[in-house]
């Protein structure tokens, strides 16, 4: 039963590949849209909160087709990130970390906001005092305090990320090697004649790379947690 | 060192009018809580905007409503204890104490640091976190925060405020010794005319937002009348 094929593989660790990379391209704008929505208010701030967490409420395949449209070879932006960067993200993985990385980007941005508004504000007005500039405030000060969120966020995006089906293949279909994830592979396996048993390993593999994950952040919470109360 | 303030400010139900101007080591601000007090030092540090009015330290403007000068607070050089202490949770006391150096990118002076540290007597707690410190000791750490970040004029909002007798009796003494040996202006909220009178050199009443009296210690109550 354990016997994991190389098409498995590939698949499990295209999927590890493409998470990673949508979640760690995402953070530093998670950060940045988190740290807008928790302290400044602008014009469209609602506008700008909505529009993050429509990937929540819409079809999955609603987002990937979007996608395709504005980032496939003959989108608006696909073709100029192609013709003026060689960014190409049509039928391609990165285009697949690109879907999950939208698709996840509400869950990574919800707890990296709270925790950045659960930050004393008065701990901020205090580092102005003593010279601290807005952008020193935030590097030594809020994101610090603010830790705990941002590590809960990443953990987050990254376990949705890693099991995002719908925008994925609407946008970049499920080819073996290129953008056949853990979840595609399944669903691809669930339709052919004798891939229960294959599919099965898979499933295996995915909760097991779950509950790591979660068993991670519970740790990573918990540090950050020491870090700010006591020795 | 010449502070000028002369500002208006809209607050809710009452507005603080208030003009004084004072040389003194120790500006003393005086009255009631809900006065205006922690709003006209908050004005004086750069938190808060004045509506209309000038703030001046030694001929530098740092408020002019009608230029629209509005010096940033991290400009101004102004430090600030808290009544609240406000040290930061996630570094230990030596590097709440090195914060304002590092972010002003003033290098190393090892004689001050030693001075700091013996006037406050906090060298001892140099490895905790702000979480294991009393009242009192929280406070000196503020102080020794506010100190070595050099600034031009330290402003102290009831930094004995959340203390009780005993432990304010502990800090009193070094804040005389501050005023007497550290060399910065300093302006002092309380509500509490005994510390008034042991430690400020002129006193501006508040009342209401406004400075009603200005002067020396006759300017305060009679002992022991509460304002």
């Amino acid at each position: 039963m354990f016997d994991i094929s190389s098409t498995e593989w590939t698949a499990v660790l295209l999927s590890l590949r493409v998470a990673t990379v949508a979640t760690l391209v995402a953070t530093p704008l998670g950060i940045a849209v988190g740290w807008l929505l928790a302290r400044r208010e602008f014009w469209g701030k609602s506008l700008l909160d909505a529009a993050i967490h429509l990937p929540l409420v819409l079809p999955p395949v609603v987002t990937g087709y979007l996608l395709l449209l504005t980032f496939g070879r003959r989108g608006v932006v696909g073709a100029w990130l192609a013709d003026h960067l060689g960014l190409v993200f049509a039928f391609r993985w990165t285009g697949a970390a690109l879907a999950c990385g939208i698709m996840s980007f509400p869950l990574l941005v919800r707890p990296i906001r709270l925790s950045i508004e659960a930050v004393d504000r008065r701990l901020e007005q205090a580092a102005a005092t003593l010279g601290a500039a807005p952008w020193q405030v935030f590097l030594t000060v809020t994101l610090p305090l603010a830790l705990s969120g941002v590590l809960a966020g990443m953990v987050l995006g990254f376990a949705k990320a890693l099991g995002e089906f719908g925008a994925t293949i609407t946008f970049v279909s499920n080819i073996p090697g290129e953008t056949q994830t853990i979840s595609s592979a399944i669903y691809a396996l669930i339709q052919t004649p004798d891939g229960d048993a294959a599919a099965l390993r898979l499933v295996v593999v995915s909760v097991v790379i779950s509950m790591a994950a979660l068993i991670a952040s519970e740790w990573f919470a918990r540090r950050a947690l020491l870090r700010l109360h006591g020795n | 060192m010449m502070l000028r303030v002369d500002v208006s400010k809209r607050l809710g139900e009452f507005t603080v009018e208030a003009y004084f101007a004072s040389e003194g080591r120790v500006t003393g601000l005086f009255g009631a809580s809900g006065a205006g007090k922690t709003s006209l030092i908050n004005m004086i540090a750069g938190l808060l905007r004045p509506d209309r009015g000038v703030i001046s330290i030694d001929g530098e403007t740092l408020d002019d409503t009608p230029t629209r000068t509005h010096l940033a607070v991290y400009r101004r050089r102004i430090g600030y204890v808290f009544q609240d202490a406000r040290l930061f949770p996630h570094l230990d006391v030596r590097k709440n104490l090195d914060y304002g150096r590092r972010m002003n990118r003033l290098t190393e002076d090892g004689a001050l640091w030693r001075r700091v540290t013996e006037l406050l007597d906090i060298g001892h707690l140099l490895d905790r976190r702000p979480g294991k410190l009393s009242g009192g000791e929280r406070q000196r750490v503020a102080l020794g925060r506010a100190l070595l970040s050099q600034p031009r004029l330290l402003l102290m909002d009831e930094p004995l405020g959340s203390l009780d007798e005993e432990r304010k009796e502990e800090i009193l003494p070094y804040l005389i010794r501050l005023r007497d040996e550290a060399g910065i202006p300093m302006v002092y909220v309380s509500h509490d005319a005994a510390e008034m009178r042991k430690l400020a050199t002129q006193i501006a009443i508040i009342q209401r937002g406004r400075v009603t009296a200005f002067g020396g210690n006759e300017v305060l109550p009679a002992a022991h009348t509460p304002a």
